[in-house]
């Protein structure tokens, strides 16, 4: 059973910047390092339940469907809240400037504090990154001057901001505008004891693969997928085609997923949980999650390359592969459920 | 995945930075690894990019020969399209459409004009060039 480090550090202690796969997971665990809580990013993936899949055809991005491989935006930030009852509190606005204001309040009382941001507007992603995706998350430090020092999880080390960039970052509008969304804990946190939580939180993440009564989601929504590929307009409409398979891959690959769309941090997750609840089986079925995620990665590449015309477009290939990993992932959390 | 089949370079695309990647070590461990960019992402992240690129390029083409608007070239070059400007804005789409065409957008007034530089992160007068 882990055990919170014996010296607490104090609160105005120098933030440690800790690089993660996912910026939302990364953010949290990166808040509960700091207050001397050291539960892992892919602790925190796994206790809020948030492996997923979904195919929504009906919400487009740029004329492609939705598709992910994770529930959505701020539910791990809810999800952790809840399960380990963290006094997170969360603050929109609707002035900019009271945004502004909030934030270096806090800030200058030592507190770090997470926001939420358009990843198009941040100057220091690499140009060919920055897409306008509005549910980035990112750790404000401290500021300088007129510059704001920023702990970005999906990078290697710390960074710094100018104002009128975060700021327009912080209150885009838009799909998922983030409305300059701050949190931050308030408070003194709980003692965290997140061990029985592991099993309530494995069982619901099966249900959200298996049992869900809508196409769109879990395993099911990878076949619909599946389907969609087969019928995709090859002939007619080459480029679409093409830019739709790579949509695929760029959100299971591109999108800081950790590797294979989240699988391989799921897996890392359940790698821990095997320890800290002492079960075998789990380690087991970490390992088969492990090799479903390199076959994710195979059709990642086969996908890439038929994206960029590199290979011979091949749907039947591609709806094989998806076919076999959605049977595979029903079975995998089918056995799952019975581990715990 | 496997330790050693993580890229160390980073690829020009990231410039310089590499993201956390999850892998097993040969014990069956998981430890976080540093990936340069693997080809499948940097492949669909680059073609992503490429789409963009050409539908800037073509925007910006008719609009020198004033059969489109500035305002397309840059909504394209900015990596946003109708639906994403349109939410952006906070317009109706099919506004945003008529503003797209060489002569709507002569009739913006400054204000919506303003309007539009500010989604897209420009300033007015940048909005109306080709740059």
């Amino acid at each position: 059973m882990p055990s919170s480090p014996s010296s607490p550090e104090p609160t105005l202690s120098a933030f440690r910047h800790r690089q993660s796969a996912h910026c939302e997971s990364g953010v949290i665990s990166s808040l509960l390092h700091h207050e001397g809580i050291p539960v892992s990013e892919a602790m925190v993936f796994g206790l809020s339940a948030s492996l997923s899949f979904a195919y929504i055809p009906l919400v487009k991005i740029n004329q492609l469907p939705l598709i992910a491989y994770r529930m959505v935006p701020r539910f791990i930030l809810k999800g952790m809240k809840r399960q380990l009852r963290l006094p997170l509190r969360f603050e929109t606005f609707r002035s900019s400037a009271d945004g502004r204001r909030r934030l270096d309040e806090l800030l200058d009382q030592g507190r770090p504090v997470g926001l939420q941001s358009s990843v198009f507007f941040l100057p220091y992603f690499p140009v060919n990154m920055r897409f306008h995706f509005n549910a980035h998350n990112l750790i404000a430090y401290g500021r300088e001057g007129n510059e704001y020092l920023i702990s970005d999880p999906v990078f290697n080390a710390p960074t710094r901001c100018a104002l009128a960039d975060l700021q327009r970052a912080r209150f885009v509008r838009g799909a998922l505008a983030p409305k300059g969304l701050l949190y931050y804990f308030d408070g003194p946190l709980p003692k965290v004891d997140h061990v029985p939580l592991l099993r309530g939180a494995i069982r619901k993440n099966c249900f959200l693969m298996l049992h869900v009564p809508l196409p769109y989601v879990g395993c099911s929504g990878i076949r619909l997928l599946a389907r969609r590929v087969l019928k995709l307009p090859a002939k007619k409409d080459l480029e679409f085609t093409q830019r739709f398979v790579g949509h695929i891959v760029r959100m299971q690959e591109e999108i800081g997923t950790g590797g294979a769309g989240f699988r391989f941090l799921y897996a890392a997750f359940l790698q821990e949980a095997a320890v800290l609840l002492q079960n075998p089986r789990l380690q087991e079925l970490s390992l088969e999650l492990t090799a479903i995620g390199d076959e994710w990665r195979e059709f990642a590449l086969h996908a890439a390359r038929m994206n960029k015309g590199r290979a011979e477009l091949d749907l039947p290939l591609l709806h094989g592969l998806l076919m076999d990993l959605a049977d595979k992932e029903t079975t995998l959390y089918k056995k799952l459920r019975r581990a715990v | 995945m496997r330790p050693d089949e993580v890229p160390e370079q980073s690829a020009p695309l990231l410039e310089g930075q590499r993201k956390a990647v999850y892998v097993v070590d040969k014990d069956g461990h998981y430890l976080i690894a540093q990936s340069g960019g693997t080809e499948a992402e940097v492949t669909v992240t680059e073609e992503a990019v490429a789409w963009f690129a050409k539908l800037a390029e073509d925007a910006r083409q008719r609009a020198r020969r004033g059969e489109t608007s500035p305002l397309e070239y840059h909504m394209f070059r900015l990596r946003m399209d109708v639906p994403t400007l349109a939410q952006a804005t906070g317009l109706w789409r099919w506004r945003v459409r008529r503003h797209l065409t060489a002569k709507g957008f002569a009739r913006l007034s400054p204000k919506l004009r303003e309007r539009y530089a500010d989604a897209l992160g420009l300033s007015s007068a940048q909005l109306q060039s080709l740059e």
